[in-house]
């Protein structure tokens, strides 16, 4: 899309990666990497192993084979608390709010690792706990204000529309500052008025904080639209990879996936 | 090592009287995916009851049918309040329910009959029976046969009426997931019903076994809280797994009070199968024969 | 109309996170901070409050409402059903006994908090298990921390200090030299010390630790992925919460009763404590105090109904009948809050206080 953009050197590659769970292969022999500051999409049928493959990434699923290369470091698997702090964050298909707390307090949540409080401090509060608590609240009204969600900031998560609950899940995502973004279908179940909006808010943290995104996605549009590069999954396998241009015009992917115009 | 003996059938009959319990709590589970806490507050709420009408002059081939009408008439009741404006709720609303269901049905057994321990006599004495006395030298009592005769026979045929029958099966299908048991014509409401008004035949049982014991008194509550670790180990869902699970309880809790005891003071049966449950569940978070809990994200 | 927000503006995220945003609340609660440590004293002083009232109502509430904070934390604000809590409040209760009787010149107030400290210890140990444990299997794993708790303090006996029945007496409670023996004080004492209890939990929840404790309630495997980490986040609901419990279990034992046992820290106790929790309000610091007052309050209400019927419509009950229906009302009030309001009376507060910044306007 723009090329303004620098794309940088590989962050996050993958090599014969292989995982199952119990007699069922999920991923096979799965290779493709990641370069900092770009938009990656993968994309697939439905049961494609796209999910898994994110779960990979941050450490939910261990790949019984293959090796992660993170940052150089070469890995049999990744660990989700050492993901968070290094700097992944996610969301998810089906969205992992937790419905007993308001907006702003799920984002909140989002800054967890990097506060510094422990829970006597926290109890006194007056003093270093408050201090820490407004630094926060600080940031996370920025990134309130970034997805426009000031009127429900209070509103208790449960009981707002499907669409802005993504919305604020994208904001608990984005308050960890992270590096490397994973949105698992961040637009499932948007009208196209969302599906923008939703467009507009990955765009501008990719360009302005140089966040690297790796999304899953089923709106073609979309994903042809603003990624840098696209890989395809199909059954576990990996059956395209390259610009969206490539793999839109591969046969293989028409095949499995996108079929054809009549 | 005949001792042993001794103590390992008497556990390992006790054992079966548990799972007999917790045969009730797997029933209503299965079915409604409610853990029913009140299990116990219906075996003694049950017992109760029949020795109650018995005591007042009715002889109990009388009074026992007619507490079975009872405690199918509360089954319904309670499917309909308690059950059915709570049905979208997160288990553990329903089991604080049943906690609260507990409470209700001891206080009501306790206003209606009063608070004292009541005799019960099923006409067969705790007695070693004098066969294996005579042949084998082994003191096992006539009652903890029969108790568990009776039990197993019951837990069969329950096992058997879930697998063979119609209704077994309408259960079975109940319990795996409610909307596709609807859509394929299954009353719901009766199915609740009938599995309610079962568990309360269970605890009609099992309240007057465990009665006769150790006579019918506000103690024979903690016997279902006993079928925990009975549930814990063999799993919610599974009635073989009750059954297994009952025999390890019972045989493990005897052995353990008659050999461990007496170095520690004694009194160990309180506690020992709910820690046996506990290491248990360290190990294997779904029990013996309980379905694995798959968590996808 | 008169309970409107109209006005109050705040210009800072100070005054946002305040505990009570809005101007009429916080004269509220100044005013029952009032009643409760000024007003009260001296009502009992006029003779218009009798001690009856502080023994039999005020200081058990008070002790139950810190029980059921502590219960709270771990069951309402971290998800983990326990069952166990009176077995905490033992611990707490004759960790303190024996701290006192065994150190010369303990202050009390020391003795309680190593009290607590050791309810903590004990709660970690037996709060391992949620770790790989969840929903009622740990309710059932609970179980095996209440019973074998109590069964240890009356089987060893050096926790009873060797009493041949198996009861203490509680040392009397001691500051600066003045002993606190009448009730009223004893009331003070305990009102002064929850209060400040009931400040800090209050300050726990709406920070990390208390967003900590819901995540993994709500969602754990995505509060992982945020990155708290379960097993320090359980254990820490786990400790504070039997800390809680252990206080309230020593000023039950010094402040209450007087004399305790093992066996009166009971499963019945701990179910008791649970219902103040559910009908008070999981996860809510008034519904705690909420649900104490309730469960107090219920059987002498109900003693004095009973009692008035008997004398004006002349209803003759057996003795023991006002035990047995005040098991079927508990019994069947959990049943109807679950139903009509799960989320108890904290919530039924809030919906009451939603109305009155609308009156007079229906909505």
């Amino acid at each position: 899309m723009d090329s303004e953009r620098k794309i940088g050197d590989v962050v996050l590659s993958f090599e014969n990666i292989s995982l199952s769970f119990g007699g069922v292969k999920a991923l096979t022999n799965i290779g493709f990497d990641v370069r900092e500051h770009e938009i990656r999409a993968i994309i697939g049928p439905n049961g494609a192993g796209k999910s898994s493959m994110l779960n990979v990434i941050n450490g939910v699923y261990h790949p019984q084979e293959g090796e992660i290369i993170f940052r150089g470091k070469h890995r049999r698997d990744m660990n989700t608390y050492e993901s968070a702090k290094s700097g992944i964050a996610r969301t998810f298909q089906n969205i992992a709010l937790f419905k007993g707390m308001s907006v702003l307090d799920n984002i909140m949540t989002g800054r967890n690792l990097k506060m510094k409080s422990n829970f006597l401090l926290d109890a006194i509060y007056w003093g270093p706990a408050q201090r820490e608590e407004i630094e926060h609240r600080k940031k996370v009204e920025e990134i309130i204000d970034f997805l426009e969600i000031q009127h429900i900031r209070k509103t208790p998560v449960g009981r707002l529309a499907y669409g802005l609950q993504k919305r604020v899940e994208l904001g608990r995502a984005l308050a960890a500052e992270p590096s490397i973004l994973l949105l698992d279908e961040p637009m499932a179940g948007m009208n196209v008025e969302e599906k923008q909006d939703m467009c507009r808010f990955i765009l501008d943290v990719n360009d302005q904080l140089g966040t690297t995104i790796v999304l899953i996605e089923h709106d073609m549009g979309v994903v042809m639209d603003i990624s840098d590069r696209v890989v395809v999954l199909d059954y576990g396998k990996k059956i395209a990879d390259g610009t969206p241009d490539e793999v839109r015009a591969n046969q293989d992917v028409i095949d499995a996936y996108l079929g054809v115009a009549h | 090592m005949q001792f042993f003996f001794e103590v390992l059938i008497a556990g390992l009959l006790s054992g079966v009287m548990y799972s007999l319990v917790a045969l009730g709590f797997v029933l209503i589970y299965k079915a409604s995916g409610v853990f029913n806490f009140a299990q116990g507050a219906m075996v003694y709420f049950a017992a109760l009851t029949a020795v109650g009408m018995h005591d007042m002059g009715l002889s109990l081939w009388l009074s026992v049918p007619l507490t079975m009408v009872v405690m199918v008439a509360l089954g319904l009741v309670i499917e309909k309040i308690v059950l059915r404006p709570l049905v979208a709720q997160p288990e553990i609303t329903l089991f604080m329910a049943t906690i609260g269901l507990t409470f209700f049905i001891e206080g009501l057994a306790q206003a209606i009959w009063g608070a004292n321990v009541r005799a019960l006599n099923l006409g067969i004495e705790d007695v070693p029976l004098e066969w294996l006395l005579e042949n084998a030298n082994m003191a096992i009592s006539q009652f903890d046969l029969a108790a568990a005769g009776i039990a197993a026979v019951l837990v069969a045929a329950l096992a058997l009426f879930f697998s063979r029958t119609k209704v077994g099966r309408a259960l079975r299908a109940v319990a795996d997931d409610h909307q596709a048991a609807l859509s394929v014509g299954i009353p719901l409401q009766h199915i609740w019903g009938i599995v309610w008004s079962v568990a309360g035949f269970v605890a009609l049982v099992a309240g007057l076994l465990w009665g006769s014991r150790n006579g019918v008194q506000f103690a024979l509550t903690f016997v279902a809280l006993k079928a925990l670790p009975v549930l814990i180990l063999g799993g919610f869902t599974s009635v073989p797994g009750a059954i297994v699970g009952g025999l390890i309880i019972g045989a493990s809790e005897k052995l353990a009070e008659v050999f461990l005891g007496p170095y520690v003071g004694g009194g160990i049966e309180g506690w020992f199968p709910y820690v046996l449950a506990l290491l248990f569940l360290l190990v294997r978070p779904e029990g013996l024969f309980g379905e694995k809990i798959i968590r996808r994200i | 109309m008169f309970y409107r927000e109209a006005g109050q503006f705040k210009s800072s995220y100070a005054e946002d996170s305040r505990i009570f945003p809005i101007r009429q609340d916080r004269y509220g609660f100044a005013f029952i901070i009032a009643l409760a440590f000024l007003g009260v004293p001296l009502l009992a002083y006029l003779g218009v409050v009798s001690n009856y009232t502080f023994t039999a109502i005020l200081t058990p509430f008070l002790i139950f409402a810190l029980a059921t904070l502590g219960l709270n934390i771990l069951t309402g604000y971290a998800g983990q059903l326990s069952l166990g809590t009176a077995a905490f409040m033992a611990v707490g209760a004759f960790a303190s006994y024996n701290f006192m009787l065994r150190i010369d010149g303990m202050p009390i107030l020391l003795a309680f908090t190593l009290g607590g400290l050791c309810a903590a210890a004990v709660g970690i140990v037996f709060g391992l298990p949620s770790l790989r444990i969840r929903g009622f299997y740990l309710a059932a794993a609970t179980l095996a921390t209440q019973f074998f708790i109590v069964w240890c303090l009356t089987k060893v006996g050096w926790f009873t200090n060797y009493s041949s029945s198996g009861v203490i007496s509680a040392q009397k409670i001691q500051m600066f030299g003045y002993t606190f023996n009448s009730s009223m004080s004893k009331y003070l004492f305990v009102l002064s010390v929850v209060s400040v209890m009931a400040l800090l939990a209050k300050n726990m929840v709406r920070t990390n630790i208390g967003r900590s404790w819901m995540a993994i309630r709500d969602m754990d495997m995505a509060a992982e992925v945020i990155g708290f980490r379960p097993m320090r986040t359980k254990l820490m609901a786990f400790a504070v919460s039997s800390f809680y419990c252990g206080v309230a279990g020593a000023l039950f034992a010094f402040a209450y009763l007087g004399t305790v046992e093992p066996e009166g820290f009971n499963l019945d106790l701990s179910f008791r404590i649970l219902f103040m929790v559910i009908i008070g309000g999981a996860g809510s610091i008034l519904g705690s105090f909420l649900g104490s007052a309730f469960i107090v309050l219920t059987p002498i209400f109900l003693n004095i109904f009973l009692q008035f019927l008997e004398t004006t419509i002349h209803l003759d009950l057996p003795s023991g009948i006002s035990s047995s229906i005040e098991l079927m009302v508990f019994g069947s009030l959990i049943i109807f809050f679950l139903i009509v309001e799960p989320h108890g009376l904290a919530r039924l507060w809030q919906i009451g206080k939603e109305k009155m910044r609308l009156w007079p306007f229906p909505h």
